[in-house]
């Protein structure tokens, strides 16, 4: 089984999703990000899904549920450059993921990262 | 039934009368004026040639939508398209192919006139044949007409949904006319490409020109800032009047979290500074 690489940039994780997106790898890429939240201590998390060009619902609900269990190891996740496509097929899915901030390309998502950052270090 | 004798005697007639034919068929037309019997001249000769040829060929006037008569078909395809571009109506074409009776019923009345058995199933063979020939020329008519109907819908579709640039990552749709699950969907999917293509980070969706905001319209409307927001991008939605504002919230849809303003303008300057900008009059 193909396993999607999680990169690490200072505080920030990078996940690029190249490939088309099985319920098992989803399952295993939500398992080893958690781990590695936990093990580095980021506090962001940049899913690039421009490559994406299918999703299905468990896909959906997976990037939903990685960003509550981002949230809760108190790290921020962006999703970035989602495709119009997949954007509509989630809309139609009924997936407005709540609560997954979003960005349009990764530079985007690191400056929102950036900016999310100091208004938590503002909020301390 | 038609017969090989009477298609061969209207062969004949159609053979020895071409030219006496043309004639008295375009006095039963009724060409109003010189220019326009002329133009009918040459639509008229190449109708009777072509019409010859195919019934030299063997075509069977039973099965007029057979291989035979393709190339006659052609020719009146192509009468029944110039003349609807000359803006003449169905109708017209018809009642132009119609008048060949008369002539084509003289001449096999003069030619038939002592076998009544010969000319009654002379003339039933006719009056069929150019019955199909004038209903062929209807529907072509009409194939032609439908086709310039469902191009100029798909060209309105196109129109209706101009995505503009605004200002540098701010993009403007201006919706004209009633908003359905088609035209919404159009609007959404071209909406979102350019905000791919142009990394724009806020789109405005103006309704001013949207008679009436109902449900399901509100519905499309959500549905089209949530796919805007997976992108990445923000919306605004803007030209909301006050009848349609009241309408709003008497049908209890909820536009929760969504920026609304009343103008494309006040969406303008709120789209300016929430990029950043800040626009001052020079003193």
């Amino acid at each position: 089984m193909e396993r999607i690489p999680i990169l690490r940039m200072g505080s920030v994780l990078l996940v690029t999703i190249q490939v088309d997106m099985q319920d098992q790898t989803a399952m295993a890429l939500q398992e080893d990000l958690a781990e590695k939240i936990a093990k580095t201590g980021a506090d962001g998390v940049l899913i690039d899904i421009s490559a994406l060009e299918i999703v299905d619902s468990f896909v959906g609900r997976m990037l939903a549920s990685i960003s509550g269990i981002a949230r809760i190891l108190s790290a921020t996740t962006v999703v970035v450059g989602m495709q119009p496509a997949v954007a509509i097929t989630l809309v139609e899915l009924g997936l407005s993921l709540e609560g997954v901030r979003t960005a349009l390309n990764v530079e985007r998502g690191v400056r929102l990262l950036e900016r999310s950052r100091r208004e938590l270090d503002f909020g301390r | 039934m038609t017969t090989q004798r009477d298609t061969q005697a209207f062969l004949s007639t159609l053979d020895v009368a071409s030219d006496q034919l043309i004639g008295p068929w375009l006095d039963e037309a009724g060409a109003k004026d010189a220019a326009a019997r002329r133009s009918m001249e040459i639509e008229a000769k190449e109708i009777a040639g072509a019409l010859r040829s195919a019934l030299d060929g063997g075509a069977d006037p039973a099965s007029f939508q057979g291989p035979a008569w393709a190339s006659f078909r052609q020719v009146l395809e192509a009468l029944s398209r110039s003349r609807a571009a000359r803006g003449q109506t169905a109708g017209d074409t018809s009642l132009f192919i119609l008048a060949l009776k008369k002539p084509v019923f003289d001449s096999l009345q003069n030619e038939l006139a002592s076998d009544t058995p010969a000319l009654m199933g002379a003339i039933w063979a006719a009056t069929t044949l150019i019955d199909r020939i004038a209903q062929h020329t209807v529907s072509t008519f009409q194939q032609a007409r439908e086709d310039i109907i469902r191009r100029q819908q798909e060209e309105l579709l196109e129109l209706s949904t101009p995505v503009i640039k605004l200002w540098d990552g701010v993009l403007a749709v201006p919706m004209i006319g009633v908003l359905d699950s088609n035209r919404t969907q159009i609007v959404m999917e071209t909406l979102l490409q350019q905000i791919a293509d142009s990394e724009s980070e806020l789109a405005i969706i103006d309704i001013t020109g949207v008679p009436t905001v109902d449900t399901l319209v509100a519905q499309h409307l959500l549905k089209t800032v949530s796919a805007i927001r997976l992108m990445g991008a923000d919306c605004i939605i803007s030209g909301i009047r006050p009848q349609i504002a009241q309408t709003i919230v008497h049908l209890g849809i909820d536009l929760q979290g969504i920026t609304t303003k009343a103008t494309l303008a006040d969406a303008l300057s709120l789209a300016l500074q929430k990029t950043g900008w800040r626009v001052q009059r020079a003193e």
